[in-house]
């Protein structure tokens, strides 16, 4: 296990800057819009020096003089340098993040938070479960597990999308299926009559997927509702807590655990996850008052 | 080709899985296999629920057709699940649309062949019943989990 360990390791995040909560300057390079609401920008360093990062931490993204968000790192971490966000459009930042022209800049602190840990999953099968916009948070795990797939068992990707027009990542999708030997399976909520694919909730697609419970491991990403629901189809298939990893989304500010803001009971998210073990977060998911 | 018989190839079906070969036996006397092509109708919204059926492979939408004209697809089955439980509740009525996406091959049941078999013998009822029961609850809860659009944008 520890040569397997070796072989996938991911690259070293970069430690926050001096002082964390000092913005680096990031040039906006690309902007591509993925579907009606959601663009990924390609951002490069101003000073040069490409920001490293394990799969599953987060920055937090600033547009001069309107705000700070908290946005996962969507890009390769092997990758060419450029550090990609996907961000959707849905308040005054992330708006004027996507509408940041070409060559102007935006801040970035972090990289912050756990990651993934998807090394932990070698010698395996790999089960990852999105929904939503959580593919963007869990596609730097998946672009490692494809770089490394010969140290992977079966790897399965089951994907849940509000509507067709809504799915993410659509040419990835057909290239992890085609060329990268993942079973990649997808179903929207609604749908019109021209969909050929399915229809139904993400969680209908667990029991019928092919992977060896007992020497799985398990990433799971979207809105915290579908994760529980997730995690607890993985449990009855026979996954272990532990091996069951889950993103959690909470207002992130500071980045650095001291603000509060992200505090679930004992934890600071912004430092203790995003990303933790079901075994953990299972008392935490189930009380509302949290 | 060898061709098997349905008492052969309905235990296979997770439906039947655990069933009693006697009584698997039995209500192989009500089914019969089918084949759908792509876009056929199984049954239409308001027909009388003469069938319930056994997917084996492929694919079918169930739909709901919209006043503007088209339908939408609420919900998938393939292999594996069953399509239809209105057989089973009064008055017998399809409250969709049902509508094969690609080739599908698929076993039907006489409604009123299994509902006769199933009122005969109690115990074949209940386990048909309990079977149906946890699919209709399977069902109910993915279906408020799409209620809650938990994909759609939320707002503090």
């Amino acid at each position: 296990m520890t040569e397997l360990l070796e072989a996938t390791a991911q690259p070293t995040p970069d430690p926050p800057t001096p002082d964390p909560m000092v913005p680096r300057v990031f040039r906006v390079e690309r902007t591509r819009q993925d579907t009606r609401d959601t663009y990924t920008l390609e951002l490069s360093p101003l000073d040069g020096e490409p920001l490293r990062f394990a799969p599953g931490q987060f920055t937090m993204l600033q547009a001069w003089g309107i705000g700070e968000v908290p946005i996962s790192i969507s890009g390769d971490p092997h990758g060419s340098g450029l550090l990609e966000h996907t961000i959707r459009n849905v308040g005054n930042v992330t708006r004027a993040l996507v509408h940041t022209s070409r060559g102007a800049t935006v801040g970035v602190r972090g990289p912050f938070g756990t990651g993934w840990e998807v090394e932990r999953g070698a010698g395996g099968d790999v089960v990852f479960i999105v929904g939503g916009i959580g593919l963007a948070p869990l596609r730097p795990a998946i672009l490692h597990v494809v770089r490394h797939r010969d140290q992977y068992g079966r790897v399965v990707l089951l994907y849940g999308a509000r509507t067709p027009d809504d799915i993410l990542f659509a040419p990835d999708l057909e290239h992890w299926q085609d060329d990268c030997g993942i079973d990649v399976a997808v179903t929207v909520d609604n749908a019109p009559h021209s969909w050929r694919g399915r229809v139904g909730f993400v969680t209908s697609l667990i029991p019928r997927a092919g992977f060896d419970p007992l020497r799985t491991t398990a990433y799971v990403c979207g809105p915290e509702v579908m994760m529980r629901s997730s995690a607890l189809a993985l449990r009855d298939r026979g996954v272990a807590a532990d091996r069951i990893r889950l993103s959690m989304e909470r207002s992130m500010k500071c980045g650095i655990g001291l603000c509060g803001h992200c505090q679930l009971r004992e934890l600071f998210l912004c430092v203790d996850g995003p990303v933790l073990g079901f075994d953990r977060l299972e008392p935490l998911m189930s009380r509302w008052e949290l | 080709m060898t061709i098997r018989s349905l008492t052969e190839t309905l235990p296979e079906h997770p439906f039947f899985q655990g069933f009693d070969p006697a009584v698997i036996e039995l209500l192989a006397g009500c089914a019969r296999n089918i084949h759908l092509r792509p876009d056929e109708l199984v049954f239409r919204t308001g027909e009388p629920a003469q069938h319930f059926y056994l997917i084996r492979e492929g694919r079918i939408a169930l739909q709901v057709p919209e006043l503007s004209g088209g339908s939408s697809i609420i919900d998938t089955v393939e292999a594996g699940d069953v399509l239809g439980v209105s057989w089973l509740v009064p008055p017998y009525r399809w409250l969709f649309d049902a509508r094969a996406t690609v080739e599908t091959r698929a076993v039907s049941f006489d409604a009123e062949c299994l509902r006769a078999k199933c009122e005969a013998d109690p115990a074949v009822g209940y386990a048909v019943l309990t079977r149906v029961a946890h699919i209709m609850h399977r069902r109910l809860e993915a279906a408020r989990m799409r209620m809650l659009d938990v994909y759609g944008v939320r707002r503090a």
